[in-house]
């Protein structure tokens, strides 16, 4: 076991020492030469390797990596704004006053907290959109939204929705009309942002439950809207 | 520094994958890697920018062919090194060098919350310190190059837009990252409009709000 964890570790070492000083061909002869496949398939065991050293150490508790995980899987996602959405949606005097104090008014839905990253809501209407990107590295409201989604962290999105947000949207076959002004909210400080979409017509009479179970991620992010047609999957 | 991470404007990236009922970690391996960075962040041996920047100073080429928590794995292994949390030749080894005293570590499982976590990184600062700028006002963003970690993206830099909202006090990123102080000072929502970053192809309704440290900032 030492000589495999050795090996695996080794390989991280040489790609954080590359990272530290700038020597790609260091990391590329260390076996970084997997270009064609998307995650290389000693990944799982060089953490695992590096779990096991930590443990060993007492610098991490394992419990405390399960409890982890199981939070962010099952107890925090966009479950949490999609209630801050239909409240807001039900209730205008809530909906004020998350437009105006977000970090207030989401905490008393028992998401977020006072000492956290300051939240700014931002709202949808039929002339204005709200697009949601972090360009220099993947900032996103854990609180409300949870871990971001694989395309939210990617290059492509990351790089075109600050210069093109309108072909952006085309491509999550979102087409705004021309007079509608697109907002494009870069996320480069502790300010995080979550977008209040339009209601959809036709949902007068639904509970705050059932509109709830039709706000999506997606239309959190800014890159949907909300329709009747949707269910609530996380997606 | 002016690397790869800053990508906002760039072309050529691709196409945007979008995947229906994406699970939260799609493998193991990936959900280890971000547990572990959040229970060691427990040891503050680091702070929020410098772990930013431990993924920057990842080689471009590197930058991009990774994912995003091979990216976090590369930076965190990086970070035990330099904070001294674990010594280089334990990465090695593998194993603890003989004869070190084992810790306790300070994130335990009974600890964890839903509100420990929203709680957890707090960079605004109750200090009086006077706002440079007031709302309306006309700043331009400065046309600096630090090769340090930074958060004033290139595609603003130079550019003229206008104070929407003033956020309050927060650490600076540029100092707190490099372990040389929080400096803590005003945080600005400033809007540009689409044309004044991209010329004529944008619309003309469209604008980008990014915020701004006051050290980004010069009246315009």
């Amino acid at each position: 076991m030492t000589t495999t964890r050795r090996d695996f570790l080794t390989a991280a070492t040489a790609a954080a020492g590359a990272a530290m000083t700038g020597d790609l061909s260091h990391a590329n002869a260390q076996g970084h030469d997997h270009e064609h496949q998307a995650v290389p398939s000693d990944l799982t065991l060089r953490v695992k390797a590096l779990e096991s050293l930590l443990v060993e150490k007492g610098l991490v508790d394992r419990p405390a990596l399960d409890a982890l995980i199981d939070t962010y899987e099952h107890k925090i996602g966009p479950r949490n704004g999609a209630r801050v959405v239909a409240r807001a949606w039900v209730n205008p005097a809530y909906k004020q006053r998350l437009l105006t104090d977000s970090n207030t008014a989401i905490a008393e839905l028992g998401y977020g907290g006072q000492q956290g990253e300051h939240m700014q809501v931002v709202e949808n209407s039929p002339k204005v959109h709200n697009l949601v990107v972090c360009t220099l590295c993947s900032c996103y409201p854990w609180s409300v939204l949870g871990l971001p989604p694989v395309w939210y962290k990617s290059a492509p999105y990351r790089s075109r929705s600050v210069i093109d947000p309108r072909g952006v949207l085309r491509e999550f076959g979102l087409e705004l009309p021309e007079d509608v002004e697109v907002r494009v909210w870069d996320s480069t400080a502790e300010l995080r942002y979550l977008v209040l979409p339009e209601r959809p017509a036709g949902t007068e009479k639904m509970t705050e439950e059932e509109l709830a179970a039709l706000v999506t991620r997606d239309a959190m992010v800014g890159v949907a809207k909300v329709s009747l047609s949707q269910s609530g999957s996380p997606a | 520094m002016n690397g790869i991470h800053d990508m906002g404007g760039m072309h050529g990236m691709g196409p945007i994958r979008h995947e229906n009922n994406e699970p939260v970690f799609h493998a193991r391996w990936e959900s280890r890697v971000f547990a572990m960075y959040i229970a060691l962040s427990a040891w503050r041996k680091w702070n929020i920018d410098a772990a930013r920047h431990s993924r920057e100073v990842i080689p471009p080429a590197e930058y991009l062919r990774m994912s995003y928590y091979e990216k976090w794995f590369a930076g965190q292994v990086d970070l035990l090194v330099k904070s001294g949390l674990v010594t280089a030749a334990e990465i090695e080894s593998g194993v603890p060098a003989p004869g070190t005293a084992k810790a306790t570590p300070p994130l335990t499982a009974d600890k964890i919350t839903v509100e420990m976590l929203a709680n957890r990184i707090n960079a605004s600062r109750n200090v009086p310190v006077a706002p440079r700028f007031q709302t309306g006002q006309r700043v331009r963003a400065r046309n600096m190059h630090p090769v340090g970690h930074t958060r004033l993206p290139r595609y603003a830099r130079g550019k003229v837009g206008t104070i929407e909202r003033d956020h309050g006090v927060f650490v600076f990123p540029d100092t707190n990252s490099q372990f040389l102080g929080e400096k803590p000072q005003h945080v600005y929502s400033v809007r540009f409009a689409a044309r004044e970053l991209w010329g004529e192809q944008a619309s003309p309704r469209d604008s980008i709000y990014i915020n701004m440290w006051n050290d980004y900032l010069e009246p315009a």
